[in-house]
């Protein structure tokens, strides 16, 4: 684990997880934006990154998808993003996020190396489970960043053990059975699995899928050690603007860290 | 090169080589894995294949004729051509083989909503069929582009009691049909079971979707032994995900003296860069649960695959057959929109029989392979699906109006 993850999660408040993708609406104002999120209370910048067939995904984060690809956007640019938001901020975590065949594509060797480049901290796949991440992750390893594993309410007690024991950094637990952006999921049953989660891993439980306003936010941050919201940042961003994005950002912050008025 | 062992493949991680495994979200890991337990068990269950073999009779209209194709065969001027007619099955195309097999494993798993995606239909009408027999619930995802032009078998679904879901994102195609059926089973994950149509996604649908289509191999070996006491020197047939193909060769592949030939749709040419052909203009990388090869851009983005047969429109290929092409077992070539189109109609003619797009373009390989090989030469190919669900595209590609002069 990186010294910035590894600081992150030492602060006795719960982390705010930002997702943007990367490229969208270009990546000028994506890089804007990026820049600007640590000063709106983002803990960890959750940077995008585009693939033709995001399976994992409701339409809000694909069709960002696809604005981002026609503005050139890629696994190479979004790389070249983060290098260029370590210019300015070197202690904000980046944790890369998308699907494994552009990563494959490019290599995995040659990825690592890029995203230490790059000054990466870690990277969730959707579609790289346990069972196929070996190679990348020894990689990974070797370097200090984490992949990080996520853990689902399909996630039964006999296979937790094996998700959480190979994962680095944190744990990614979405908190539904669904495509990002659905419909809220109830609150008891996030507390119970979040509990179980962190129990069977001894790493921080970070909440995602599902999260949109600050109310929710603030109710899975009383359970968990992060609250990550993507697709209610990425239509606001698409809808009203950075302006607006990043207001919406600083109150979901606020809401994830207890210091909401 | 030694003999392949059919049983070996593939490995316990689902892996035919370095293709194949489980490229999938967590939530869908726990569905797969129980899956993969429910298959190897009826699998091995005297039950379960007795009640198989019944419908596949009964219902299905198993087995399917091996068929001399004489006019053809005089036609080339050289081996003799011989069609398995899975065209003749119930329903139309070999694709009723796969999910009688399914669905049967989805009631004894106790899953009564079912989910498909489809290109050409075929299978989405396979799926609608057997669900609409079995008494189960049939949601089917078929790309907005392949509604348009496969009219008859969408309407074919909504009379067998199946949704019919259009899906408008990336291509609206095939493989944007299969990332919405993917993200139903994803949020439908307790009471869902998806059957793929073809030998693709994430194990163990490869090689259970090629275990249900492989009654075709072992038909056709029967059959040719019985007919001309010798195995063919080629079985030839079309590719897209590839379960007809991999359904037809499973039987041959310890064969060694039994050529393999596949036929990827080649579009407006493989240099046009429209086309659906992933072997032959392809490089490996992850889809839809599997490693295989794939048709895509510098950053590893899927690339648009073109063909006028929807059930070849494809950016990528099973990954046995990936496995089976780089090891050298089988031959993979192509054919285009054109020569499917013109094969169609010398098939028509020369046969009586209207073949489907996608079996359309093994027939011109399967000619000049006859000539090849001369007049001694024996070739099976799999004639795996009926041409009424194309006149309507076929129409529009000659230039002829078929629904003007109707009334209304």
């Amino acid at each position: 684990m990186t010294t910035r993850l590894q600081n992150t999660f030492a602060k006795p408040r719960p982390a705010f997880v930002a997702y943007i993708m990367g490229g969208d609406p270009d990546l000028a104002a994506s890089q804007t934006v990026m820049n600007a999120l640590p000063g709106a209370g983002v803990d960890i910048i959750e940077l995008g990154f585009p693939f033709t067939d995001p399976m994992a995904d409701g339409p809000t984060i694909e069709e960002a998808g696809i604005r981002a690809r026609k503005a050139g956007s890629s696994l190479r640019a979004v790389l070249g993003m983060a290098k260029a938001f370590r210019k300015t901020n070197t202690s904000t975590p980046i944790i890369l996020m998308g699907y494994t065949n552009p990563v494959y594509h490019m290599g995995y060797a040659t990825f690592v190396e890029a995203a230490v480049q790059a000054g990466i901290d870690g990277m969730i796949l959707v579609d790289l489970p346990p069972e196929e991440d070996g190679e990348l992750r020894a990689l990974m390893d070797a370097q200090g960043l984490s992949l990080i594993r996520l853990a689902t309410p399909t996630t039964d007690a006999e296979r937790l053990p094996k998700v959480v024991s190979g994962s680095s950094g944190f744990v990614y637990y979405v908190s539904m059975t669904g495509v990002t952006g659905s419909a809220l999921s109830s609150g008891g049953s996030v507390t119970e699995q979040v509990a179980r989660v962190k129990e069977a891993s001894g790493l921080p439980v970070v909440v995602g899928f599902g999260v949109k306003t600050p109310e929710r936010a603030a109710e899975i941050a009383s359970v968990a050690d992060g609250v990550v919201v993507g697709s209610a940042i990425v239509e606001t961003l698409h809808e009203n603007g950075a302006d607006a994005a990043l207001s919406l950002v600083k109150t979901l912050a606020d809401a994830t860290h207890g210091t909401a008025d | 090169m030694g003999k392949i062992d059919n049983q070996i493949f593939p490995d316990e991680r689902g892996r035919f080589g370095e293709f194949g495994g489980r490229f999938v979200a967590e939530t869908l890991m726990p569905p797969i894995l129980s899956l993969e337990k429910a298959y190897a068990e009826a699998k091995v269950d005297p039950a379960f294949q007795a009640e198989l073999a019944d419908f596949m009779e009964h219902y299905v209209g198993r087995p399917s004729p091996l068929y001399f194709a004489e006019r053809l065969t005089e036609e080339a001027g050289g081996a003799k051509i011989y069609f398995k007619r899975d065209e003749l099955n119930h329903t139309g195309a070999h694709k009723i083989n796969n999910c009688m097999g399914q669905l049967l494993l989805a009631k004894r798993m106790g899953k009564k909503r079912i989910i498909a995606e489809t290109g050409a239909g075929q299978h989405g009408v396979a799926t609608a069929t057997v669900a609409a027999r079995l008494g189960m619930e049939c949601i089917v995802y078929m790309g907005a582009v392949d509604i348009v032009r496969q009219k008859p078998n969408v309407f074919r679904m909504r009379l067998l009691g199946a949704e019919v879901r259009a899906v408008h994102s990336g291509t609206a195609t095939l493989k944007d049909a299969m990332n919405e059926a993917l993200r139903d089973w994803v949020t439908n994950v307790a009471d869902t079971f998806y059957c793929i149509g073809t030998v693709a996604g994430p194990h163990p649908y490869p090689a259970m979707v090629r275990d249900f289509q492989a009654v075709i191999g072992h038909e056709a070996k029967e059959q040719i032994m019985e007919r001309e006491d010798r195995l063919p020197d080629a079985v030839v047939a079309c590719i897209g995900g590839g379960s007809n193909a991999m359904g037809l060769f499973h039987a041959f592949v310890p064969d060694e003296s039994v050529r393999l030939i596949g036929v990827e749709a080649a579009g407006k040419g493989v240099k046009s860069g429209l086309h659906a052909a992933s072997l032959t203009g392809g490089k490996p990388g992850i889809l839809h649960g599997n490693r295989t090869y794939l048709l895509q851009d510098e950053e590893g983005q899927i690339a648009d695959a073109h063909s006028i047969s929807a059930g070849l429109d494809y950016p990528g290929i099973g990954p046995e057959h990936a496995y089976l092409h780089d090891i050298g077992r089988a031959e993979y070539v192509s054919a285009t929109d054109d020569e499917a189109l013109e094969w169609f109609q010398r098939c028509a003619k020369l046969e009586g029989i209207l073949p489907a797009l996608e079996p359309s373009h093994a027939i011109p390989r399967t000619v000049e392979l006859a000539q090849e090989l001369g007049e001694d030469g024996l070739i099976i190919m799999n004639m795996c699906g009926r041409g009424d669900k194309d006149v309507f595209t076929i129409a529009d590609a000659l230039g002829e109006d078929i629904a003007a002069g109707t009334e209304g």
